[in-house]
């Protein structure tokens, strides 16, 4: 597939007038602030440094910015342009939103890692270089893997399986940095289609972006974090991703098919889940799917619609998650089983969560409808029958489990006996916040548009587009309703890919021939005994890697893996 | 937190589902109808035919519905599978 490609970035080393401070540094020490501080001092820190990590973001200057020059390179801490300061903005936004509804949460550590976690996602997007990029790549790791473990014992599993899972992926990321920097000479953040590097970059960058064969992860992660910490979970990692692929890889036609995966491997688990936030887990992979494909259409409109779409695609998630949050926080179940008829004694929640599900169902007057169509716009701009009418099948796919699961079985449908009340002032008003924004970017599209990377040249709100739309997504939840039995989860998970590592070594240790404990112990001895002498032998033996000179790419990649350490240090210190 | 107590059931009465759909079936045809006051523009013919979307929606929503529940007879188990 041929597509005229845009580029969305050049590489810059100029340093313009405005106010250079990182907005990610910004955070990341507001949450460290945190730390120290108790009561209404600690709340009006958590509400203000995303506002002023926002102005930030517009104060920053167009073109590189902050430099510190390291080892004959010039890394670029802040690089300020038109995708940096959308991703930007709405991170803030998110960062805010989050930081508000977790007002009350009692684990004030959360809010420390969520901060962190934001602020690096901000690093990333800001970053003018590789390196830098890299840093606060790995940053986000861990404070995410924080976020989720501070939820209790019950994630310390699913911590662990995320953690190791994105300290591979840094791994590739990190090797395909490396190589690329030895074979071009360049650490700039451009375009990398034509990288030796490609793919392992495009390895690191797809594991942070949910896609297959790896797209588990962010189920089984994302659901076992608090009621709060899912809301800043589903904003920044995948985000960041999307964001990165925009900037590396526009018009990569691979991904349209990639993309198209995870669309229908989001609906379809999604149809399957019976937790409230599993399904949005899994929701976030089929809208990242969306913007996985724009990338891979890479024209002007199709990457504008990612970009929108990105932007949207936070501010309705985090509502969403808003809403499950608060029915989580006020009944102390997250299973559809379990729940029913909530709407009556939680009409706040209730209206939000329609709100959020009608704007991931791109419903006209929402948000989603202003963004997610530019990205089938984009595949009809280039004639691609096929991803057109799968992508249009996707939208009718997103009101089956979004549009009608979620807030039928909850806020309607049976009653499940219970009598909660909206949650508290803070949370509510997140709520009503983010559902303001959804309808507002909805009604009003040219305040996003005039934000994104090139010039829009598309009107959502013609008489064809709005009744097709509204015919669409009005008979697929038609039908939704009918077959509203085979919408009912029963009390089971689905199997995915993790079944590999979640369960498949607990049975092949089962069937496993049994062993006294002087058996096991000795073998286990013995086995430890022969790894040493087979990792010692491997190191200084005649062809071990101490026996002989080391290759410049590989000096290369240890020298650019200190200085990322370096780098960590300096922004903590 | 709070615990079960009596039941509400006035959007899932008999009468109430009935006036739901009647409702919804009303408006659906105003969907199909809206066709005729702004003919569709598609781009690849059958985009272009009246109430297109409406079939397809349709179609959408049935095939994956009954495409995931296939899948599941092969993939679903117990919620307590993984023992966590």
């Amino acid at each position: 597939m041929e597509t005229e490609v845009t580029p969305l970035a050049e590489p810059v080393a100029t340093v313009a007038e405005g106010l250079a401070l990182p907005p990610g540094i910004l955070l990341i020490a507001a949450g460290l602030l945190l730390l120290a501080l108790r009561g209404r001092l600690r709340d009006g820190v958590i509400l203000l440094a995303p506002v002023l990590a926002l102005a930030l973001v517009w104060l920053l200057p167009e073109g590189g910015a902050l430099g510190l020059p390291y080892l004959g390179y010039d890394l670029v801490l802040a690089h300020g342009d038109t995708l940096s300061r959308l991703f930007g903005t709405v991170f803030t936004i998110a960062a805010f939103a989050g930081g508000l509804f977790a007002l009350r949460q009692e684990r004030h550590a959360e809010m420390v890692a969520a901060f962190v976690y934001a602020g690096a996602a901000l690093g990333v997007v800001f970053a003018g270089d590789l390196v830098t990029l890299f840093v606060f790549w790995e940053i986000m790791a861990i404070a995410s893997t924080m976020v989720i473990w501070l939820a209790g014992p019950k994630a310390r599993g699913a911590g662990l399986r995320y953690v190791i899972i994105h300290l591979f992926g840094g791994v590739i990321l990190m090797a395909g940095i490396a190589w690329h920097v030895s074979a071009t000479g360049s650490i700039a953040f451009t375009d990398l289609t034509e990288s030796p590097a490609k793919w392992l970059i495009l390895g690191g960058f797809m594991l942070n972006a949910g896609a297959p064969p790896l797209s588990a992860w962010v189920a089984d992660a994302y659901p076992r974090s608090s009621w709060s910490g899912m809301v800043f979970l589903s904003a920044f990692t995948t985000k960041t991703a999307v964001f990165v692929l925009m900037r590396g890889f526009p018009g990569e036609a691979f991904l349209i098919w990639i993309g198209l995966y995870m669309i229908f491997y989001g609906i379809v688990y999604a149809i399957l889940e019976n937790d409230i936030r599993r399904i949005f887990a899994y929701s976030i992979v089929n809208q990242v799917g969306f913007m996985v494909v724009g990338i891979g259409i890479g024209t002007e409109m199709a990457l504008n619609g990612v970009a929108a779409h990105a932007f949207a695609h936070i501010i309705y998630k985090a509502l969403l998650l808003t809403a499950a949050g608060s029915v989580i926080y006020m009944t102390g179940r997250s299973r559809f089983t379990e729940l029913g008829g909530l709407a009556r004694t939680m009409p706040v929640t209730a209206a939000c969560g329609i709100i959020g599900a009608l704007s991931i169902s791109a419903l006209p007057l929402t948000s989603g409808f202003v963004s997610k169509t530019m990205i089938t716009e984009g595949a009809i701009g280039e004639q691609m029958f096929v991803v057109w009418l799968l992508l249009t099948a996707a939208s009718a796919g997103s009101m089956l489990y979004a549009g009608v699961k979620f807030p039928w079985l909850v806020f309607f449908s049976k009653d499940s006996g219970l009598r909660p009340t909206d949650p508290p002032t803070s949370m509510r008003t997140a709520m009503i916040l983010l559902a303001v924004l959804c309808i507002g970017i909805g009604v009003v599209p040219g305040a996003l548009y005039a934000l994104l990377p090139t010039p829009v040249d598309y009107v959502p709100y013609t008489g064809p587009h709005v009744i097709s739309k509204l015919q669409l997504l009005l008979f697929a939840g038609a039908a939704a309703f009918v077959m509203l039995r085979w919408l009912r989860p029963g009390d089971t998970v689905t199997l995915d890919i993790d079944w590999l590592w979640r369960q498949w070594p607990v049975r092949a240790a089962a069937r496993a021939p049994r062993r006294t404990p002087v058996q096991a112990t000795s073998e286990a001895m013995h086995a430890a005994y022969q790894r040493i002498l087979d990792i010692v032998y491997r190191a200084h033996g005649p062809s071990g890697i101490l026996a002989r000179s080391w290759p410049t790419g590989s000096m290369a990649f240890w020298a650019t893996l200190l200085l990322g350490a370096f780098m960590l240090l300096y922004y903590l210190g | 937190m709070t615990t079960p107590t009596g039941g509400d059931r006035s959007l899932v009465s008999p009468q109430a589902v009935r006036w739901l759909w009647l409702v919804a079936i009303a408006v659906l045809a105003l969907t199909v109808a809206g066709d005729l006051v702004f003919p569709p523009k598609g781009k690849f013919g059958i985009d272009g035919t009246i109430g297109f979307y409406a079939w397809f929606g349709v179609a959408s929503g049935v095939v994956l519905i009954f495409g995931a529940w296939l899948i599941g007879l092969l993939l679903k188990r117990s919620d307590d599978y993984y023992g966590d």
